[in-house]
Parts: structure tokens; C-alpha cells; sequence
């Protein structure tokens, strides 16, 4: 198996005003593998945040080891080069957005890179067409939608070329329609250029989109599987603050009353289909 | 309110003014601004009007757009054409007299002279960011004061540039905030337009608290944002927008040089209208 970006009892900790340490991370240990689409679930603070900064080192570990591509992101000397490789995008589109026209904005990274004007030229009007926004390369950047902001700072992130792209609630500011332009942009890099993906979210169906989902709660992982696996634990999601699929939990609720049914449910059409199912046993 | 602002502001279009190299467009603005100065006499005034009407339609941006930019300095245009109209005496018998007020033909003349000169300066300097974005506004400033790099001072222009993008960049999100902000704090029964200066003044304050403070918070974002991107202090880096000078850059550079010609002979043989 081949790991782009490897986590080994990892420790983050500060120490607040009142010189009391703080623990955010506590010895996680996780690999994302190359070109999978994980999900990270979790409350508000459980860590999530701070991992996601973890995997391109702009938080270094206070203990234990973040590496990508081999690369320790402690290490000084590989800093542009694990940022280009995860590229980190942020819940806030307003605040990731420097320039103000769509184009010179994606341009940013590779610009930084010293990448050549020619190159940087092609970069941008591919990253821009990968995520739908070719058409308003010469916008200004505060006339558009939130979800084709978050677009656009996708596209400044895969200017740079990088392998992975680390989202950290990136739809958590957008309304419905905003928030489905971002994830199927995100489901398309994965699936049609083998991006590797990491989602931190807190919405349980975009979390259900993902090959693997990952959740944390208090600084740990507490689980961490296909989707189908993890939402079958619906007592431990809610023990931690988390929902469950609607459609799962109804399964899951109608197996633990001793209906037969089949309980690998994420989403509406799955749920009529095994409940139709279950009711033709019944009728038997 | 806040939206009407459009000093400052950037109009996307396909003309051959926004085409030009903006280093070309920033020292013929500054060029136009001088010539303004020295046209002396209502011919050269007019030819100098001719040049920037010429201009503002070869932008491709409806002449409106300019025209909104009276409706800020109408004000000033108003009060400094007033303190023309009263102060200057000229020869012969004044046009109108009352107490101690009188008006001569010279002050009218004079203060029409200065309105329109100030009203062209307005013109011509939205003309140069209208069709320019603060991107390449900027990046032209910045390279127009490269020559301070041989004496130590490449990184400050770097960064002197850096922050007058980003604050560009940010003028209408916090235009949007504020009005937000605004909103909010009325709908918990602030009251802004009434009472008196102080009062006024004191009614900012739940505005302003809250807006430096996200502000602060963007800003933390924006660096971290900024860092994820690889910025490293402008150290090795390229543009993707290469500025070349091209013919029309020179056909710009040849009409600013017949209006700066054509002002000082006017100069040197006037021609007096009336």
C-alpha cells in the first residue's frame, strides 16, 4: 500500500495564558493512502482543524512524526515542497482569496514557486477549467457566489500541482447549492485525475461520499472505516456529538426492535430498497 | 450607501486602454495631471477636455460610470469655484456689487477655468484604475520603483506593493461587513442617523469594534492561506503577466506628447477666446 502522507503518534499541545498545558492531539497515528478520498469526522474541538494543518506543516507535531512523500514536515528545508504537495484549503473563502481578479488569484501559487509566466499561464486556465470556473477567469473575485469563491480557491491550490488536497470545512459557510458545486467538484478531482482527498467536515452526507471515513473526538481517533462500517455504530456517533445518516439510523433503530433487515444503508434510494425487502420476509 | 463608492474601482473590459501597460498608463496619468496644470487659457483647457473625452470613450466604459464620480466631489467643485467667483478682482467694473461682496467677469471666468480643470483630474485618474486592476496597478508600481532595489530596498517595494494589493483587494469585503455589521446593530435598536455629532460618533463605535476585530481575524486567515501557497516574501518569484510595450503603448505616449506640446505653445502665444 502506498501512503502519500503518514501520521505517527502524533502529540499537539500548547499552553494557554495561564501556562496550563492544552491537549489538542493525542498520539494519533493514521496514513492516507494515494489517491483515496477520506473523510474526517468530528465535533468542534476535537482536533480536526489542527490536523488538517498538521499534514502540510503549518502546524509542526510536538511530538511524534508527520511525513509526506518521506518528507518530515518538521523539517525546514522540505517547506515548499510539502505545501505544494497538500494543498490546504480553508473553510472561509473570503479569507483565502489575495488577488482581486479571479486568474491573477489562481496564479499566486505558482508565481510563489517561481514557476515560468508560459507555464503558469497553462496551470491556471486548466485548474480553473477542472473546477468550472473557466468563464470567470477575468471576474472580480467579491461579485461572485460563495461556492464558486471556494471553487476558485480550489483552483489556486491545484495551480500549484499538488498531489493531495486537505479541506478543512470547506462548505461549512455555503448555502445548499454552493455547498454541491464544491463537494461534486471535489468528487470529480478524485475520481477523474486521482487526486488524492482528506474532507474535514462535520455533515454526516458528505462524509458518507468518501471511501473511508475517520472520526475523531477528544484529540483520538475513536473510529475509522469504509462509511458502511462507521455509521453502523450509530450509539458511538452520538455519544460523541455526531448524527448518522437519517436513512442509517432508521435501519440501524428498526434492526435493534429484532426486524430481519439489512442494515448497509447510507442514503434514501439504499433505505426504500432494503425496507421493501425486509417487508416482503415480513409477509412470507 | 456603501456601494455607490466608485473611486478606486476596476471595470473588466476588452478596449484598447486596458490593454495598455499599465507602468505606460501610471506616468502618463501623472503626465495628463501636470499638463492639466500647466494649460493656461480656455483653448488649451479645451483641448486638454478634448484629449480626456477622447480618452474615457476609447476605455469602453459608459460614460455614466464617470460622470458618478461628480456626484462625490460636487462639494469641493462647488466651493472652491465659489471662493473664485468672490475673491478675484479684476480690472474694470465689477458685474455685480452688494455690500462687500462684488463679482468681476475674471473670478467667474477663473472659477469655470478651475472647476473644469478639477473635474478632469477626477476624470483622468478614474480612467487610469478603471482600467487597470489593482493587480496591475500594483505590480507596476512595484516595478516602476524597482530601481530602489540596487540601492537595498527591493524587499520593502515588494512588500509596500503586497499590502496595497491586499488592501485593494479588500476594500469591498469590508464595505460588505460594515454594512452587515450596520444591519445587525440596528436590528438590536441602534440608532445612527440621529442625535448630534457626538452622539453619532459614540452610535459608531459597535460598528467599529466589531469590524477591527474580524478584520484582525481575516487577516491571521488570510496569512495562513498565503503560507499554504508557498509565499515566502516575494524571494524568486515570477509574474504570470508579462508586461511588454507595444505599439499602442507608443501611440499613447505620441498623444500625451502632442498635448504636452500643443499646451506650452499655448502657453508662449496664447489665444485669448474673449
Amino acid at each position: 500500500m502506498d501512503n502519500i502522507i503518514e501520521l505517527k503518534k502524533v502529540v499537539f499541545d500548547y499552553t494557554d495564558e495561564n501556562d496550563l498545558p492544552v491537549s489538542v492531539l493525542d498520539e494519533i497515528s493514521l496514513s492516507i493512502e494515494r489517491g483515496s478520498f477520506t473523510a474526517v469526522l468530528g465535533h468542534n474541538g476535537s482536533g480536526k482543524s489542527t490536523m488538517a494543518k498538521l499534514l502540510n506543516g503549518l502546524n509542526k507535531p510536538s511530538s511524534g512524526t508527520v511525513t509526506v512523500n518521506g518528507m518530515d514536515t518538521a523539517d525546514e528545508k522540505h517547506e515548499f515542497e510539502v505545501r505544494k504537495t497538500v494543498g490546504l484549503v480553508f473553510q472561509n473563502p473570503d479569507n483565502q482569496i489575495v488577488a482581486s481578479i479571479v486568474e491573477e488569484d489562481v496564479a499566486f501559487g505558482p508565481e510563489n514557486l517561481g514557476v515560468e509566466p508560459k507555464e503558469i499561464r497553462n496551470r491556471v486556465d486548466e485548474a480553473l477549467k477542472s473546477v468550472g470556473m473557466y468563464e470567470y477567469r477575468t471576474h472580480a473575485p467579491f461579485k461572485l457566489s460563495g461556492g464558486q469563491k471556494q471553487r476558485i480557491a480550489i483552483a489556486g491550490i491545484l495551480a500549484m500541482q499538488p498531489e493531495c488536497i486537505v479541506l478543512d470545512e470547506p462548505t461549512a459557510m455555503l448555502d445548499p447549492r454552493g455547498r454541491s458545486e464544491v463537494i461534486e467538484t471535489i468528487q470529480r478531482l478524485n475520481r477523474e485525475k486521482g487526486m488524492t482527498i482528506v474532507l474535514i467536515t462535520h455533515y454526516m452526507d458528505e462524509a458518507a461520499l468518501a471511501d473511508r471515513v475517520v472520526v475523531m473526538d477528544g484529540g483520538k481517533v475513536i473510529l475509522d472505516g469504509t462509511p458502511m462500517d462507521v455509521f453502523g455504530h450509530v450509539t458511538e456517533l452520538k455519544s460523541v456529538g455526531l448524527d448518522v445518516p437519517q436513512p442509517t439510523e432508521l435501519v440501524t433503530l428498526l434492526k435493534a426492535d429484532g426486524v430481519d433487515i439489512d442494515t448497509d444503508v447510507l442514503d434514501v434510494d439504499q433505505c426504500v430498497e432494503v425496507l421493501v425487502k425486509a417487508l416482503h420476509l415480513e409477509e412470507k | 450607501m456603501l456601494n455607490n463608492i466608485t473611486i478606486g474601482q476596476y471595470f473588466p473590459a476588452n478596449s484598447v486602454i486596458h490593454r495598455a501597460d499599465p507602468r505606460v498608463k501610471i506616468l502618463l496619468t501623472v503626465a495628463v495631471i501636470v499638463i492639466l496644470f500647466l494649460a493656461s487659457g480656455f483653448v488649451a483647457l479645451g483641448i486638454c477636455a478634448a484629449f480626456c473625452i477622447l480618452l474615457i470613450l476609447l476605455t469602453k466604459i459608459p460614460v455614466k460610470m464617470y460622470l458618478k464620480n461628480l456626484k462625490a466631489i460636487w462639494a469641493v467643485l462647488l466651493l472652491t469655484a465659489a471662493l473664485n467667483v468672490f475673491y478675484i478682482t479684476g480690472e474694470g467694473d465689477p458685474l455685480f456689487k452688494w455690500k462687500f461682496i462684488s463679482i468681476y467677469t475674471e473670478g467667474i471666468e477663473r472659477a469655470v477655468f478651475i472647476a473644469v480643470r478639477i473635474f478632469l483630474l477626477i476624470i483622468i485618474s478614474s480612467a487610469l484604475t478603471y482600467t487597470t486592476s489593482p493587480t496591475e496597478l500594483t505590480d507596476a508600481i512595484e516595478r516602476l520603483l524597482s530601481p530602489l532595489k540596487l540601492i537595498g530596498l527591493g524587499g520593502a517595494v515588494h512588500v509596500f506593493a503586497m499590502m496595497m494589493s491586499i488592501a485593494l483587494r479588500f476594500i469591498p469585503t469590508l464595505i460588505e461587513e460594515t454594512d452587515k455589521i450596520m444591519s445587525a446593530q440596528k436590528a438590536r435598536g441602534a440608532e445612527m442617523d440621529s442625535g448630534n455629532l457626538i452622539k453619532r460618533i459614540k452610535a459608531m463605535l459597535p460598528i467599529m469594534i466589531p469590524l477591527l476585530f474580524s478584520s484582525v481575524r481575516r487577516a491571521y486567515d488570510l496569512a495562513e492561506a498565503m503560507e499554504c501557497r508557498c509565499y515566502n516574501g516575494g524571494a524568486g518569484k515570477t509574474k504570470m503577466k508579462q508586461l511588454h510595450l507595444s505599439f499602442r503603448d507608443f501611440a499613447l505616449v505620441f498623444g500625451v506628447i502632442i498635448l504636452l506640446a500643443s499646451v506650452i505653445l499655448l502657453r508662449i502665444f496664447p489665444i485669448v477666446l474673449f
